[in-house]
């Protein structure tokens, strides 16, 4: 692992940087007043090499890694988490076709996955809950050549402007009676899908977070991704490695933002005939924004390191996105105190940074889940 | 089609607040402020990628600019430059447009590129002196015209359009010639992950003094005609004045004080 960006590591964010300047930066405010998602922009994420940049060239992408992947979603997220959120949701699915597609699914999809052409979203949480997917109720039963998938997703971004959807259903019970779950590619000019309830979040707003309706919905086999029983496998692994990381990179973004903007009032206003960043009792609250943004980048980098070397990521993308969804709400927070009455008011961007934050924390897998698995590594590596 | 494309790395104008100027040299100090690509520059650099992009050959970049200013260089070939150079030596420091068009010029004939046109960008966001493409027109005694919102080639003529200050001018310019895009000419391409990945495979070629044919006389601050003579700091200190008495006594008070700083009342 090395802890300075490499010389083309360093091009790439600064090519993303002007990227989020340019399309995001203007109208992040506006996305998140409107709740609007702008699909527009994806084709030029696309050209920018963003959604592909993991996928290898020989599929359309760009060939490069997971570091640089989140080099992208910290950049953006310093802006526009909901927009950064909209993309990752995306990449769910890209990096499902990657790790489990046929050759041919691969060479069907993923060009299209890679330069924006279709937005797709991956379809696994139920009302009933999001980490037990032993208990989902999503049904995929065989027809003949066909499955039919029937039942409720929820809780899945871009369910309202995706144009194909990989959904988790249940395929058959394993010998302890529980369930296997398989995964299926769903265009969504298939009639029997159709997005249900568009939810209204206080957070990530400029991405598109619903319901997703599954009745009589007939696919070919061929559409399963992967083999037959290892829908939970593809769930873990992409929600696991690309979700926890990218909700965690937009975090450490938001705490970028927080810095930026503490540091702006506080050279600005002046107090007692000073500046507010004189006082003390203001610099504690610079100082801990700090903190919790190196800590979060240390914790992020670390776990794309070892997600390009082919390790283990679990555990570091659990502590890091426990760490910084945590350590965003609270740089939020120090930048409203810091900025008195001033940190409310929605001219300035904190109280939007401030939501997307705490909106960060639940998906893909709710803190306590997080602690659950640091402290099982801990207890077995530590013993 | 051998586009040249001349660049200029500058301080980032977002952060002029804390540029300065060096006292005793009198240049800009710009330690701690960011560099990046002259803004127009870019805009040359799109008109010159376009030009490869409808006829085919290449574009080449050069820069006089210290080393260290190479990202900024890469940062062109990643936008789709072909190849770059930069004319690097202590000796060219402190230059003025005349010694810097001449050493441009001579590094044109290092490199020994035949080109159909040289671009540029009007004016820097530094000096803003656009005087550049004119004196890189003479010293090659090429046609050459600046400000360009507007080109277009064909059969070796360059039809363009330059910006006046009531519309534009339209000239037919045959090539090989120097050519200053105007800002706004076009929208400079991102640079994308692909493209900074194929330049790391594009050469960059750094050449000093000791590579080039020049003259003395005409290179850096010595061989520049443009001296800086002296320069005034503005007091930007404020200080109050309280002004004691009745009311009627403090307004001719006051009224005293605007007279004698020349505002008539």
């Amino acid at each position: 692992m090395n802890v300075h960006f490499t010389e083309e590591q360093k091009m790439l964010q600064q090519a993303f940087r002007e990227f989020a300047e340019e399309y995001l930066a203007p109208n992040a405010a506006k996305w998140d007043e409107d709740h609007s998602c702008p699909t527009e922009l994806f084709p030029l994420v696309g050209e920018l090499g963003v959604l592909g940049i993991f996928v290898p060239e020989e599929y359309g992408g760009v060939g490069l890694g997971h570091v640089e992947r989140i080099i992208a979603m910290e950049e953006f997220g310093r802006v526009s988490a909901g927009f950064t959120t909209f993309l990752f949701a995306h990449q769910l699915a890209v990096g499902g076709m990657n790790d489990f597609g046929t050759e041919e699914q691969k060479k069907q999809y993923l060009p299209g996955m890679c330069d924006g052409t279709a937005i797709w979203s991956l379809a696994v949480t139920e009302p009933g809950g999001g980490t037990d997917l032993y208990n989902h109720k999503v049904t995929a039963e065989k027809d003949g050549d066909d499955y039919i998938l029937n039942g409720r997703k929820c809780f899945l971004t871009n369910s309202h402007n995706c144009d194909y959807c990989i959904v988790t259903a249940k395929t058959g019970t394993d010998a302890k009676g529980r369930n296997v779950l398989s995964a299926f590619i769903v265009p969504m000019d298939n009639e029997g899908i159709k997005p249900g309830r568009l939810e209204n979040k206080s957070g990530m707003r400029g991405s598109l977070t619903g319901d997703m309706i599954l009745t009589n919905c007939r696919v070919p086999a061929s559409a399963m991704l992967g083999k037959d029983g290892q829908g939970a496998q593809i769930a873990l692994k992409e929600i696991g490695e690309i979700g926890r990381a990218s909700m965690s990179a937009i975090c450490v973004g938001i705490m970028k933002a927080c810095i930026e903007e503490g540091v702006k009032f506080a050279n600005d206003r002046i107090i007692y005939g000073k500046p507010l960043a004189k006082i003390q009792a203001i610099q504690w609250h610079i100082a801990e924004m700090r903190l919790n943004y190196e800590i979060g980048r240390a914790l992020i980098y670390r776990a794309a390191c070892y997600k390009d070397e082919g390790q283990a990521t679990t555990l570091w993308n659990g502590m890091a996105k426990l760490f910084a969804t945590r350590a965003a709400v609270e740089s939020a927070q120090h930048c409203i105190e810091l900025m008195g009455g001033y940190g409310v008011i929605t001219e300035y961007p904190v109280d939007r940074y401030m939501r997307d934050a705490l909106a960060a924390i639940s998906p893909g897998g709710t803190n306590e889940v997080h602690k659950m698995v640091i402290a099982a590594d801990t207890l077995k590596t530590f013993a | 089609m051998n586009i040249v494309v001349c660049v200029k790395p500058v301080p980032d104008p977002e952060q002029y607040d804390k540029l300065r100027l060096d006292p005793v040299t009198k240049r800009l100090v710009r330690e701690g402020i960011d560099s990046i690509v002259n803004p127009t520059d870019k805009n040359a650099l799109e008109a010159g990628l376009a030009l490869r992009d409808k006829f085919g050959g290449k574009v080449i970049v050069v820069a006089m600019c210290p080393d260290f200013n190479a990202p900024q260089i890469k940062e062109c070939l990643a936008m789709g430059a072909d190849e770059a150079y930069i004319l690097s030596d202590r000796a060219f420091g402190g230059a003025d447009t005349f010694a810097t068009s001449y050493t441009l010029v001579q590094g044109f004939k290092k490199i020994g590129i035949e080109a159909d046109i040289v671009l540029g960008g009007n004016e820097s966001a530094d000096g803003a002196t656009s005087q550049m493409i004119s004196q890189i027109g003479e010293w090659m005694e090429l046609p050459h015209v600046s400000n360009i919102i507007e080109m277009e080639v064909e059969d070796g003529v360059a039809k363009v359009k330059k910006k006046t200050p009531n519309g534009y001018v339209a000239y037919e310019v045959e090539l090989p010639a120097v050519i200053g895009i105007a800002r706004g000419a076009n929208k400079p391409r991102m640079v994308t992950a692909m493209g900074v990945i194929k330049s790391k495979n594009k050469p960059l070629t750094i050449y000093g003094k000791a590579d080039l044919d020049v003259d003395e006389k005409y290179i850096g601050l010595p061989g520049s005609p443009t001296q800086p003579g002296s320069f005034i700091e503005p007091d930007m200190a404020r200080a109050g004045v309280k002004i004691e008495g009745e009311p009627e006594e403090i307004a001719d008070k006051i009224i005293d004080v605007i007279k004698k700083s020349g505002y008539q009342l």
